[in-house]
């Protein structure tokens, strides 16, 4: 059943991304390259770059089009409701006791603890991205576009849609 | 209806002028939902949001969630989430419809290796925020062990990350719970001793 394995597999990225959508970015890689190989890292990477380029939450734009891609419009709508549904439903039902967590050292120690593991899977990833870059189109254009990466986007901040277009043309023109 | 409507055209321009994620967003439907439409106070917003952060999963559907709860119920709520998502959702099925039935041309798998050094860029440059984001809450040396444990367990002993995150999140329970059971007893000890002196 499909349908069931795409829920659980949304459902389970978005239960254990402490941090929004960015943080769950490597867990859905898990479910969806790594557990059930529904796509290779390199076509999760085309969905990523598409998404990284797009405007709106990434979480919800990866399930949409994950779940599009394996199961139609229902798969879609599967997927949507696993990631969003049963925090959405939490965040209403507990705001009833917003006092009790608000300041609960619990829940501040919980979510700082996790910080570096997902600074971890995400470091994981960007190697996987610059080891298929290295084998696909060698040392040179993978130093060049990072370097371009890094003055654009960090140095002066330019929109990361036009960053992401930039690359696209630059790997039309040159990497063909 | 208008509330609705509201709801539908604060949450959609939010939705598509919002770059890099949910977490980016959130400054545009603090405009939208305090400034622009006084769904709520600031105060308030600032209280969702605390508590959008200690739950898991994204955080701009959760803020939609609760705003749109609030202004009109399930169906208020329903109608921020999709016109939230949707468009970007559309947008990104079309975009990569485009780019796949052109999957042959070498000129698309130029396009694709010309974008995978600029994702890992990109990745490697939230880690280093995730990163950072630790060492403040943890301190240097914590932050640094955990991320050497977690690198060891997830990539060279190929633990699945959710059992790890599991394993994390109930020791930092256990841990803040200790506290707060000690602070308790001291503060208990400390009461009485008072009592005698006055």
């Amino acid at each position: 059943m499909i349908y069931w394995e795409i829920f659980w597999a949304f459902f389970i990225a978005n239960l254990l991304g402490y941090g929004g959508g960015p943080a769950t970015i490597p867990l859905i890689q898990i479910e969806v390259v790594n557990n059930n190989g529904w796509m290779t890292l390199s076509e999760f990477g085309d969905v990523l770059a598409i998404a990284n380029a797009l405007p709106g939450p990434i979480a919800t734009k990866m399930a949409g089009f994950i779940g599009y891609e394996l199961g139609g419009v229902l798969g879609a709508a599967v997927a949507l409701t696993a990631t969003i549904l049963p925090s959405a439903l939490a965040v209403i039902v507990l705001f009833k006791f917003v006092n009790l967590f608000k300041d609960s050292p619990k829940v501040k120690l919980m979510t700082k603890s996790v910080q570096p593991i997902i600074a971890v899977l995400l470091a994981v990833m960007a190697y996987q991205f610059f080891m298929s870059a290295f084998e696909k189109s060698g040392m040179l254009h993978l130093v060049l576009l990072t370097a371009v990466g890094y003055l654009t986007l960090i140095k002066f901040k330019v929109h990361p849609s036009l960053v992401i277009f930039g690359a696209l043309f630059y790997g039309g023109i040159f990497l063909s | 209806m208008k509330p609705y409507l509201e709801l539908a055209v604060g949450f959609a321009r939010t939705g598509v002028t919002g770059y890099g994620g949910g977490p980016s967003t959130i400054p545009l439907i603090e405009f939208e939902a305090v400034k622009k439409y006084k769904w709520m106070t600031e105060e308030e917003f600032g209280e969702t949001l605390a508590l959008a952060n200690t739950l898991p999963g994204p955080i701009a559907t959760k803020m939609a969630a609760y705003i749109g709860y609030k202004v009109k119920g399930s169906l208020g709520a329903t109608v921020a989430i999709l016109t939230h998502i949707l468009p970007s959702i559309i947008a990104m099925i079309a975009l990569l419809g485009v780019l796949y039935s052109f999957r042959q041309s070498t000129i698309v798998s130029g396009m694709v290796q010309g974008v995978t050094p600029v994702i890992g860029f990109m990745l490697a440059e939230m880690a280093y925020r995730f990163y950072q984001k630790g060492s403040q809450g943890l301190g240097v040396p914590k932050n640094l062990m955990l991320a050497a444990v977690s690198l060891i367990f997830v990539q060279f002993l190929e633990w699945h990350p959710g059992i790890l995150i599991g394993l994390v999140l109930s020791t930092a329970f256990y841990i803040a719970h200790r506290k707060e059971q000690a602070n308790k007893k001291a503060a208990e000890e400390y009461m009485p001793v008072r009592e005698k002196s006055s």
